[in-house]
């Protein structure tokens, strides 16, 4: 047996996810990518399309991670992990880093979350109120600033419980924010009207979609 | 003759108060003095408020600080690190205060203090619970909070390179925090990979004019290694 015929669809790996994202992002953009799977978005970013990355300490222009012979250990990223930088690539401080982000020059911010409202509004730096250490980052400035703000995450908790809600029941990162959601199971953008689905994975439904989503699914007009 | 270079850590670190306001520069290891943080360490100041991207990771530099009992509050974006075991010891136990702020904010507090600015408005924060008990304002039809400048009694920076008047240079993620925190403080030690004779280092190519910077410590002890 291989279940039954309503999981009859095939949901989109991480990297497939990444991919997606990276091919809706246009040569010429400022892009700063979240830890955690965001990162990976930039590996499918061909080099010939000149996407700029940005990484929050301080690095404009950040390249493929290094082989492993060649690290140069005064650079890394949000991450901390080892990065180049491309030809073109710049080193600012801290508070330039922040005023590229929160003087809106970024054209595009892409940030993992805990759930994602149908107004916008994002949560992805803290569990619960009373989280024993909240660890925001600048999680923050990237939803507040960057011109645009993608959300890259799984559909549902491990769990199965909706992350995509019509309240979000953590501590918010920034209010009515994201523009645009993409999952492992759809790309959603929010709008005036609420999430509408652009995408699904194949095989999948809307009525099964919904099924996964606590806010009600548009589809568009 | 101006010559802002020490021959100690001695005289690095004299006349440090107990109750200081520390800004302590880096992001993970890179850029960070950790050669200064033990020199604090040794030099005995308690009581301390440190202000720093990240919490101290194992037992070293800026957690073992904390873990002496040496400072009151902590004000940081991302008191997580790889291992943030004392910090979070001592948060739990309820022995060490957290004001956690954004990133960018904790940056341009720094700028502001270096800037002779007060305070500013910022979009960072609002609607969340970093903005409780903020003065708000809407200019040209977005809503703002009022974030208070971050001054330092004392702060600590990692150089690339540095002349006897104190200009700086850095390399590459390890200009990180280090040049507002020079900024920004009242006394700015710095610890520098290189001495360079006043006048090589090419004034283009200075970051952190001299004016900035009190004392400089030649310490050089190669690349940063862990986070």
């Amino acid at each position: 047996m291989s279940g039954s015929a309503v999981a009859d669809f095939k949901p989109f790996s991480r990297t497939q996810m990444a991919l997606r994202v990276a091919n809706d992002i246009p040569e010429g953009w400022y892009v700063n990518l979240g830890i955690g799977i965001p990162t990976a978005v930039a590996d499918h970013v061909p080099l010939d399309r000149e996407v700029i990355f940005h990484s929050e300490n301080g690095v404009l222009g950040m390249g493929p991670a290094p082989e492993k012979d060649k690290i140069e250990p005064w650079l890394i990223n949000a991450g901390k992990q080892y990065i180049t930088l491309r030809p073109g690539g710049s080193m600012c401080h801290h508070a330039d880093s922040f005023s590229m982000i929160r003087g809106g020059h970024l054209d595009l911010c892409v940030l993992g979350a805990f759930q994602v409202a149908d107004n916008g509004d994002i949560a992805n730096w803290a569990t619960s109120e009373n989280d024993t250490a909240p660890a925001v980052g600048g999680a923050m400035d990237l939803a507040a600033g960057a011109k645009r703000l993608w959300v890259l995450m799984e559909h549902t908790t491990k769990d199965g419980s909706p992350k995509l809600v019509t309240k979000c029941t953590y501590p918010l990162t920034a209010p009515a924010a994201v523009k645009r959601v993409y999952t492992n199971l759809a790309t959603i953008d929010v709008t005036e009207r609420g999430f509408v689905v652009l995408s699904m994975a194949p095989g999948l439904t809307f009525e099964n979609l919904q099924a996964k989503t606590e806010a009600k699914l548009h589809l568009p007009a | 003759m101006i010559n802002k270079i020490v021959q100690s850590m001695a005289d690095a670190m004299a006349d440090i108060k107990d109750g200081s306001t520390v800004l302590l520069a880096g992001f993970g290891a890179v850029g960070q003095p950790n050669v200064l943080i033990d020199g604090l360490i040794e030099q005995g100041a308690k009581d301390l408020t440190v202000a720093c991207n990240n919490a101290g990771t194992g037992h070293i530099g800026l957690a073992r600080l904390m873990e002496l009992g040496r400072v009151r509050k902590i004000v940081c974006s991302f008191p997580r690190s790889s291992d943030p075991v004392v910090f979070e010891t001592l948060y739990r136990a309820g022995k060490i205060e957290l004001e956690i702020v954004p990133q960018g904010t904790l940056a341009e507090r720094m700028r502001a203090a270096g800037a002779g600015v007060p305070a500013f408005f910022t979009a960072t924060g609002v609607g969340t619970k970093m903005a409780v008990g903020k003065e708000h304002r809407e200019i040209e039809g977005r809503t703002y909070i009022l974030e208070n400048a971050l001054y330092g009694d004392l702060g600590l920076v990692e150089a690339w390179e540095a002349d006897r008047w104190g200009n700086l240079t850095y390399k590459l993620a390890g200009r990180n925090f280090n040049p507002i925190v020079a900024m920004a403080s009242k006394l700015t030690v710095v610890q520098t990979q290189h001495v360079r004779e006043l006048g090589d280092i090419d004034p283009d190519h200075i970051v952190t004019p001299g004016i900035f910077v009190d004392r400089v410590l030649h310490v050089p002890y190669g690349d940063p290694s862990g986070f």
